[in-house]
């Protein structure tokens, strides 16, 4: 069922009108194919950087891994040079995805179909018969097989995160994030060296975009995720910030965790109903907090557009990619790592803390569940518009019951995708 | 020599036996998401970790549930009961194959497959996890079975949304 929603001419070449109003945010972005359709040419495919991978994901001359450039399947390699390279996980010949396995090590890529073979950076060297038996057959005499390499996108990395483009001349990342949100996805990717702890998978039915949007909106976070004030992780007056790139297209959800316990203050406990007095953990060890960054802020959560969200809370590291699957779900693959200098006993404790996110994870659960309830009233109920009115624009960057950042990535969306 | 063998043997199935009758209450325990229940099936020291199985193979640690000690799991279970915001649903938890692998004085290795069916409200009910449990059990001061390790090893890498509740 595709609902035709908000009708009346429009020179963008849709029948879509996005209401007047900037707060308001209209259902169709969430659920309409040709929308889809849309984003893939003006974003994934567009003039933006599309995080694949981390460096450790890949860490010796011939390792490969399965990744996406928005819905498109590629594989992301490092060639016996070190070099890093994206391809399209789609053989040139017929088009069988003959990449199969989520990483390994290879010296080859070979097509299981027709056995045509390329190397680590796509490019296609054999082709089985290729002059054809007893004279006859093959492939055309003037077949250059340097016209048939795999399709490949450009890539850049910046603190072991690999970002790969399908546009020739974009910015670097430095630029395309922007001063203030490359300074905190620096403070997280510092330049040490990581180290792959694993990897969550789970399928969302949802827009790929409410995820963004659950990052970039701090007003849920203690009315949502009351682990988070029960155990005196986040509450809303911690000192916090949330800075936004200057077209609103990234985010970032900063906060300090006090020492000690939370001060929860009467007007906060008033406002959040399922407020529980703070208590303590049986095993308070998941929750503490060995400084590890050089930054002031304890939490931070990255939304980098427009499938990349990186996340340091505590002692807690991971990248999640979003992969959209249509309009209406999306995969998530979480790489959560480590340092390459962390003692056995800080790997367990990251261990241990990372029961807090992932697809089990005290917030990963709540957040899961809450963006399919939301995917399932907007693609089943009666058309309408969302709202997102809280706080103001010009605001200090510091206030945090606000939607600001979510408004500010829709104004970068309709700009991109000319609604 | 044969008779040795034999008791061997007999052991094993003895021991089989009570894990599967141990089996049966930790997944009716389950079913009626009564976690607190749960964590009692542990010893204090026990440790329970859910891994996918590609984390599992290529020696990577990350667990989708990560637990050292009963302490851990009752946090969980206080979590879920008290401050977790989930769908309602019906958990259906099958544990079969169990096998006693062996038994020396760090007690009794057993495994066995499982798989969680959850049916949610207006959904058709489907396969949440399917895997493997890795077991170490034994015996507390009354002589009764306990946990001492299970490692839930699951097939079903790519979760459908979220695990709520253990397996
Ligand atoms: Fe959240």
């Amino acid at each position: 069922m595709d609902v035709n929603r908000g009708l009346s001419g429009n020179s963008n070449g849709f029948d879509r009108a996005w209401p007047d109003d900037a707060t308001r945010i209209p259902d169709w972005i969430y659920t309409d194919q040709d929308v889809y359709k849309r984003e893939i040419e003006k974003i994934f495919l567009g003039r933006h950087w599309n995080y694949v991978g981390l460096e450790c994901e890949v860490p010796e001359p011939g390792s490969y891994m399965r990744s996406y450039v928005g819905p498109f399947p590629v594989v992301v390699t490092r060639d016996m040079d070190g070099a890093l390279h994206v391809f399209e996980n789609r053989c040139a010949h017929r088009g069988v995805e003959f990449c199969r396995e989520y990483r390994g090590k290879a010296d080859s890529f070979i097509c299981p179909y027709h056995n045509w073979t390329y190397d680590l950076k796509g490019d296609l060297t054999a082709i089985p018969f290729r002059r054809g038996v007893k004279g006859k057959g093959g492939a055309p005499k003037d077949f250059e097989m340097s016209e048939y390499g795999l399709r490949r996108f450009r890539v850049s990395t910046r603190g072991g995160v690999i970002f790969a483009t399908a546009c020739e001349d974009l910015e670097s990342i430095e630029d395309y994030l922007g001063p203030e949100i490359c300074a905190e996805f620096d403070a997280t990717f510092d330049g040490t060296e990581f180290t792959l702890l694993g990897v969550h998978r789970n399928i969302l039915p949802s827009n790929w975009k409410l995820y963004q949007e659950n990052l970039k909106d701090p007003y849920h976070a203690t009315l949502l995720h009351t682990y988070l004030t029960t155990f005196g992780l986040f509450v809303s007056s911690n000192e916090s910030n949330i800075p936004t790139d200057k077209y609103g297209r990234h985010g970032g959800l900063l906060s300090r965790r006090p020492e000690g316990r939370p001060d929860v203050s009467e007007e906060e406990k008033s406002n959040m109903q399922a407020f529980k007095q703070t208590m303590e953990l049986n095993d308070p060890r998941v929750l503490k907090f060995f400084p590890e960054a050089d930054s002031k802020w304890s939490g931070s959560v990255l939304t980098i557009f427009p499938t990349l969200t990186a996340l340091r809370q505590t002692n807690i590291l991971n990248t999640r990619l979003l992969v959209p699957r249509g309009p209406n779900e999306f995969m998530m693959l979480w790489t959560v790592f480590g340092r390459s200098d962390d003692d056995e006993e800080m790997t367990r404790h990251r261990l241990r803390q990372n029961n807090i996110f992932g697809p089990a994870g005290f917030l990963g659960i709540e957040d899961n569940e809450a963006l399919k309830f939301l995917q399932d009233g907007i693609r089943k109920a009666m058309p309408r518009e969302g709202l997102a009115v809280l706080g103001e624009d010009d605001e200090a960057t510091d206030t945090l019951i606000t939607e600001r950042a979510i408004r500010g990535m829709y104004r970068y969306y309709r700009d991109v995708m000319g609604f | 020599m044969a008779t040795v063998i034999q008791n061997k043997a007999g052991t094993l199935r003895d021991a089989r036996l009570e894990i599967e009758e141990f089996n049966y209450a930790y997944a009716e325990t389950l079913d009626q998401m009564d976690v607190d229940s749960w964590a009692e099936f542990f010893s204090d020291d026990a440790f329970y970790q859910v891994i996918a199985r590609d984390n599992f193979e290529s020696g990577l640690p990350l667990g989708l549930i990560y637990c050292e000690g009963k302490a851990m799991m009752k946090d969980r279970a206080y979590a879920l009961l008290n401050t977790e915001m989930f769908a309602p649903r019906y958990l259906h938890l099958t544990i079969t194959n169990t096998r006693a692998l062996s038994s020396d004085t760090d007690g009794i290795r057993a495994s066995a497959n499982y798989t969680l069916i959850e049916t949610l409200v207006e959904e058709p009910s489907r396969v949440q996890q399917v895997g493997k449990y890795r077991d170490l059990f034994v015996r507390d001061a009354e002589g009764a079975l306990k946990l001492k390790e299970r490692v839930c090893i699951y097939d079903s890498v790519m979760i459908d949304n979220c695990l709520v509740f253990p397996v």
